[in-house]
């Protein structure tokens, strides 16, 4: 398991950003743990730290019983690890880079093809190409195959979809419930709200302290706020409408509709209302089930 | 209405592989136009072909007024362009970056400093006039970068992956910005990963393979498929692509 114990970590001159505030958290064996905040929250900060490749200022965190500043070589050896910009070596061959990683850790292709094979087969007939000339969801394959060449017990895993299409983040996301069902512990970051449902546990992270931790299910259940949906045309004209009204809170587009968080004194009849006045005549007004990004938008 | 874009029958071919195929579709003033499509597909090449930048194998076409194959370089000098991967210089100072992509799109020294000083102001930025880009919040940088590839004032502004790895509030304070650019009349035309803002555009079009497979508004588009979401519609029709990516 992973157990992470005040973290905490500051940049610049004497210390005046702080991107840990002291985090705690738990993970257990074959469980995927997301980690949602907006950019500059901290993420990365927490994951190189836990990959033992940044140190903190203090605060420790163990994987699977090994101190990640005291037994960094071992962390090194059990842990797999993703950054979110792409690091492999762009001169290199598919095939060569992921022998080099193979061979960093004393093993071969072969001994763990198994683990890769669901991902690795889709990039095997471009095995002569250099990862460079790769296409982003190709390169994105790569990295993750490289992450897993040595059978690591924990993936650490930094944005690993960004930049990568719809179809193609399905079947990511199918491959790590496989990976999980093996034992291994996943740790992820997302931007992508509906890759949070599919977590187990999540964290809400914001300046560098975590907000949150739950299920995905257990978040959406302390949503305290009262959430509208409301339709229309003309979208871009009635999200302005929207904010003119008292009651309404706060509003934002949500797909083909807006959402709205009201004050306890909403009257969805007065708002039609307000809006026929504008002349947005044809809106739907209807109470909305609050999701995962509802409740990152309310932080 | 006017045409800001306006191909037919584009294709680039890279050896024996058709990396786009005979795509035909127009882009009207003022519209938010959604390039969809996997990663593969071909909107990278296609998109390089819009702005100039690279020679289709054959098709015909105008953008921003001006022949895709005869006058690129005009092309160039008259759209914007943004994306995730490429905006700023990291090394240089807000005022430095705005400088000198005014300075690459010929606007003069006199226009540049005034621009600067009102685009600052708008932004709310003119504490931030000295700091080294590199040290903005993302947010931040995609505000002024989104900014600065607006700044000459181009009839059309292409944004490619713009929001990737952007939290949700931030794609949303972003978007509003592209509605604003729309409202001045600027057409913007965008690629993305995310099937929401697929729905913010006015219409989007779904390449497969090379070819252009669907384009209508969102709404019309959930009807002809019958799906509940733009990311069912973008589902259906990916599950046809048969070369990898």
């Amino acid at each position: 398991m992973i157990e992470v114990n005040k973290l905490y970590k500051s940049y610049g001159k004497q210390g005046k950003i702080n991107a840990l505030n002291g985090i705690s958290f738990t993970v257990d064996e074959g469980e995927i743990f997301g980690v949602i905040g907006p950019d500059g929250a901290g993420k990365s900060s927490l994951f190189r730290i836990m990959a033992s490749l940044l140190l903190p200022d203090s605060g420790t965190a163990v994987m699977n019983g090994y101190d990640a500043v005291k037994d960094y070589r071992k962390v090194r050896q059990i842990i797999g690890y993703m950054p979110g910009r792409f690091s492999l070596y762009q001169d290199l061959s598919v095939e060569e880079n992921l022998t080099f990683f193979a061979t960093l850790f004393n093993t071969t292709i072969e001994e763990n093809y198994y683990l890769i094979k669901d991902i690795y087969q889709q990039i095997e007939p471009f095995k002569k190409r250099r990862a460079g000339a790769l296409s982003g969801g190709m390169k994105q394959k790569l990295a993750l195959s490289c992450a897993l060449i040595h059978k690591p017990e924990i993936l650490i895993l930094d944005e690993p979809t960004t930049g990568v299409d719809p179809v193609s983040r399905k079947e990511f996301w199918d491959m790590l419930g496989r990976l999980k069902e093996q034992g291994i512990i996943i740790l992820v970051s997302t931007a992508y709200m509906d890759e949070a449902s599919r977590c187990d546990r999540i964290a809400l992270i914001r300046e560098g302290e975590f907000i949150a931790t739950n299920t995905p299910r257990g978040i959406i259940d302390n949503y305290r706020e009262i959430l509208w949906s409301v339709e229309g045309t003309r979208m871009s004209a009635l999200l302005t409408a929207l904010r003119g009204y008292p009651e309404v809170k706060t509003s934002f587009a949500f797909g083909d509709k807006h959402h709205i968080t009201v004050d306890e004194s909403f009257q969805s009849d007065g708002l039609r209302h307000f809006l026929a006045n504008k002349g947005f005549h044809d809106v739907r007004v209807e109470l909305a089930k609050p999701t995962v990004e509802d409740c990152f938008m309310a932080m | 209405m006017n045409k800001v874009i306006e191909v037919s029958g584009l294709t680039k071919k890279f050896g024996n592989f058709t990396a786009v195929d005979h795509i035909t579709f127009d882009v009207t003033e003022g519209e938010i136009f959604g390039f969809l499509g996997a990663n593969g597909a071909g909107k990278t090449t296609a998109m390089q072909m819009l702005c100039g930048i690279s020679m289709p194998t054959a098709g015909e076409g105008t953008v921003a007024g001006y022949d895709i194959i005869k006058q690129n370089e005009l092309i160039k000098r008259n759209i914007g362009y943004m994306s995730q991967k490429f905006s700023l210089y990291e090394d240089l100072k807000v005022w430095e970056n705005i400088r000198l992509f005014g300075g690459i799109y010929g606007l003069s020294e006199k226009i540049i400093t005034e621009k600067t000083d009102a685009l600052l102001k708008r932004l709310d930025f003119e504490q931030e006039r000295d700091t080294m880009v590199k040290y903005l919040p993302l947010g931040w940088k995609q505000k002024l970068a989104f900014s600065v590839a607006i700044f000459h004032e181009p009839k059309i502004v292409f944004l490619d992956e713009p929001t990737g790895g952007v939290d949700p509030a931030m794609r949303r304070q972003f978007w509003e910005m592209i509605y604003e650019a729309a409202d001045q009349g600027i057409t913007v035309f965008v690629t993305t990963h995310y099937m929401d803002e697929a729905e913010y555009c006015n219409r989007v079009s779904v390449m497969v393979d090379g070819r252009i497979d669907a384009l209508d508004s969102p709404a019309a588009l959930r009807h002809q498929f019958k799906a509940d979401s733009m990311d069912e519609v973008f589902r259906q029709l990916a599950r046809k692509a048969e070369r990898g990516d």
